[in-house]
């Protein structure tokens, strides 16, 4: 495996399956009375934030912090457009604080990159800009293992999963696309034309505007967030006229296979891309997919870290 | 800026590639070219076996940053680039700061430029007041500045308002001015990082649709022919305004075109690395419109190759992508990109390379003694230039004061050796003079 985690394009299905089997076995850790490991005792593990996120902070410091990591939140307030320290002089610093992994998220596609190549610890991303997310396509993988009752050393072939609404601007799209696919599922994409990429070029996906014709064939439904600056830069006429024909209410819900899933990578905006109801119903997976990113963090950070000897 | 009276006999060059003949030049001027001259007493002898000569190469588009972004580059940083580079002659871009819109800014660029002494630098003038596209800056005075501007352009920004395009086009009729155009539809650019197509789509970059620039041109074509003045389209980037250009051709209006030595051999997929000495504006295109290109240079639908040189302090390119200025330098390997693109390609000869980066630059520019041909009674701008040799490209050895080359890295082929201004060597044995 890479010593970073940047995108789920790098992983090879042996990675993610490895990954994944790892926030199974680390999973029964939150079962126990002391959810706590000593694998990462002495290492340090910042998390670096650029952009609020609060969920997807806690849930790596949970993560570092059951496998007895010390944690150091760093959150920079704005991001350097803002003219602050720069993105470099902020790296050499974690470095001089001997930091053995740098969670990162950024509001600008390839900062994690960019880190890259200024630190010697791991690199983990967790959000670039429109780039990559990729612990949110982990533990979506993860998720849909579980429901559909596969086990570890499986992969998700044969499984046919929609994702829609705003793949342009959707990191979490990105991620997904790749990582579902390396696992063996039918990928599927759902959006307006103007909420896609104009060339899609080689992504391993089907692409249709078309949600009611694609619910029926979809095993798994993953809904994204429309960003509230979306709603008023002409990608559609109406938050209206985009719930009607891009929304998952409980008349579409209806036309999905029996045991199909729900997901939201989180924070919905209910009653826009998903129905309260919806988002309520024992379809949905949002509160697991919360709960297993804490598993999928940790077996990132182990895999990562754990390796690793401590005087290198 | 005069000659210093020194004779010099160049032995054994190539004149545009042909075959191997004596140079003499004295008094600022060529005396001679044929074979078997003889050295007159107290002159210089240069052995240039091997060596190709040039005229002096000429660049319509630099950016020198003097005044203002001196960290950056300066005239004579620049300046000395310039002849490292093999140019005699470069049109030092508006966006300094000051801008250069007025008749005293071009002055005080004009006359740094004379003081460095490497190489003539000719301002160019903003169109509109401080770049900021509402009215037009004093045209007619920089025109009759002692800096004698004759090409106009906002460039980095678009001249975009439709009727202050055609006023600035009609305007400069009246001293033979051309409006060189950046050519970039504001709104559909807005916050745009990248060439917009397969890569921006997988790398998460906001992307520059060719669209924006083809639009742009288009219009102004018709404008240009409507008011029946002259339009430069700086730095065309896409296979699609090469088709626009070619057709306003075919109409004979008075249009001509620019094309960077980037944009001629890199491509958008090097933008996967988020390394922003790619990042640059107009943006990396496909390999696509780099064949286009290159065919239109070829053809002369393209008329010439400009640097679009463009310094930046180190701090200004180790960032974000998203957050790094736009631009790279180019003057030092200009005529390696082109050898490169071109020549060694088989779609250029060297007389057509004389053609393309220096006499019709110099016709578009308006600068009588540049862009001459090498012939006797002729100024002495010519470079001298090694194709043979081949090398990788460290910009920590450039003259510039900046290192944001995007060809760092690269094999390239060539060497320029000398480069002379009106008889006087600014550059020998490769090195500074």
């Amino acid at each position: 495996m890479n010593r970073h985690l940047i995108s789920a394009a790098d992983l090879t299905k042996q990675d993610a399956l490895l990954i994944l089997d790892t926030a199974e076995e680390l999973a029964l850790v939150a079962d126990r009375p002391i959810k706590k490991l000593p694998t990462l005792r002495g290492r340090t593990v910042v998390n670096l934030f650029f952009e609020d996120s609060t969920r997807t902070r806690i849930s790596f410091e949970a993560a570092a912090k059951r496998l007895s990591a010390d944690v150091i939140n760093f959150a920079v307030k704005g991001s350097s457009v803002a003219k602050g320290e720069s993105l470099k002089d902020t790296a050499l610093t974690l470095e001089a604080m001997g930091a053995d992994a740098v969670v990162v998220r950024h509001s600008a596609s390839g900062a994690p990159h960019r880190l890259s190549n200024w630190l010697r610890g791991s690199v983990i991303n967790a959000g670039d800009g429109a780039h990559e997310h990729p612990t949110q396509a982990l533990l979506d993988a993860f998720t849909i293992r579980r429901r559909f009752g596969r086990g570890s050393g499986e992969a998700l072939d044969g499984l046919r999963v929609t994702i829609v609404g705003d793949v342009l601007h959707s990191r979490v799209a990105r991620s997904n696309i790749w990582l579902l696919h390396l696992l063996g599922a039918e990928v599927a994409l759902v959006a307006p034309p103007t909420l896609l990429p104009v060339a899609i070029g080689d992504w391993p996906c089907s692409v249709s505007y078309d949600l009611d014709a694609a619910l029926p064939k979809s095993d798994v439904v993953m809904m994204l967030r429309i960003q509230q600056e979306r709603m008023n830069a002409a990608y559609f006429p109406s938050v209206r006229e985009y719930s009607r024909r891009y929304g998952l209410d409980t008349a579409r819900l209806r036309q999905l296979p029996e045991d199909a899933i729900v997901m939201h990578p989180g924070p919905m905006n209910r009653g826009v891309e998903i129905a309260a109801e919806v988002a309520d119903s024992p379809r949905s997976t949002i509160v697991e997919q919360v709960a297993n990113g804490v598993s999928v963090r940790m077996a990132v950070l182990y895999l990562l870290l754990g390796g690793l000897e401590v005087a290198e | 800026m005069t000659a210093d009276g020194t004779t010099w006999v160049i032995r054994g060059a190539r004149p545009l590639g042909g075959e191997p003949a004596d140079i003499t030049v004295a008094d600022g001027a060529i005396t001679g070219i044929g074979p078997g001259a003889a050295a007159p007493s107290g002159a210089q002898v240069l052995d240039a076996s091997g060596l190709i000569a040039l005229p002096g190469l000429v660049d319509l588009h630099t950016h020198l940053r003097e005044p203002g972004r001196e960290d950056a580059e300066t005239i004579e940083t620049g300046t000395l680039a310039a002849a490292l580079g093999g140019f005699t002659a470069v049109h030092a871009m508006a966006n300094t700061d000051p801008v250069a819109d007025t008749a005293g800014v071009t002055e005080q660029i004009w006359r740094l430029g004379r003081a460095a002494g490497r190489c003539d630098v000719q301002p160019v003038g903003a169109v509109t007041a401080g770049l900021a596209g509402s009215r037009l800056a004093e045209l007619g005075a920089m025109a009759e500045s002692a800096a004698r501007v004759r090409v106009f352009s906002d460039d980095g920004h678009c001249v975009s308002d439709a009727v202050l395009m055609r006023r600035a086009l009609e305007y400069v009729k009246a001293f033979d001015g051309v409006i060189a155009q950046h050519a970039q539809e504001p709104t559909l650019t807005e916050g745009a990082q990248m060439n917009e197509g397969v890569a921006s789509g997988r790398l998460g970059l906001a992307g520059w649709p060719a669209v924006a620039e083809e639009a742009v041109i288009a219009r102004d074509c018709l404008l240009a022919a409507h008011v029946d003045s002259a339009l430069h389209i700086c730095h065309v980037s896409t296979a699609g305004s090469v088709e626009i250009i070619r057709w306003a051709k075919s109409k004979g209006w008075r249009v001509t075109a620019e094309v960077t030595p980037h944009h001629l051999l890199l491509t958008d997929d090097l933008v996967a690395t988020y390394d922003p000495v790619y990042k640059v504006n107009p943006p990396l295109r496909t390999a696509t419109d780099v064949a286009a290109l290159r065919e239109a240079l070829a053809d002369g639908t393209i008329d010439c190759v400009a640097t679009d040189h463009a310094p930046h302090p180190v701090e200004d390119k180790e960032t974000e992508w998203a957050v790094a200025a736009h631009g790279m330098t180019g003057l030092e390997t200009a005529l390696r990109v082109v050898q490169e693109a071109m020549v060694d390609t088989g779609l250029l000869g060297w007389p057509e390379v004389a053609d393309r980066m220096s006499a019709r630059p110099a016709v578009i520019g308006r600068l009588a003694g540049q862009g001459r041909p090498l012939a006797p009674g002729e100024p002495a701008n010519l470079v001298l230039y090694n194709p043979a040799t081949r090398e990788v490209v460290d910009p920590a050895t450039h003259a510039s004061r900046s290192r944001n080359s995007p060809f760092a890295g690269m094999t390239l082929p060539g060497q320029v050796m000398a480069t002379f201004l009106r008889g006087r060597p600014t550059v020998l044995d490769g090195k500074p003079a």
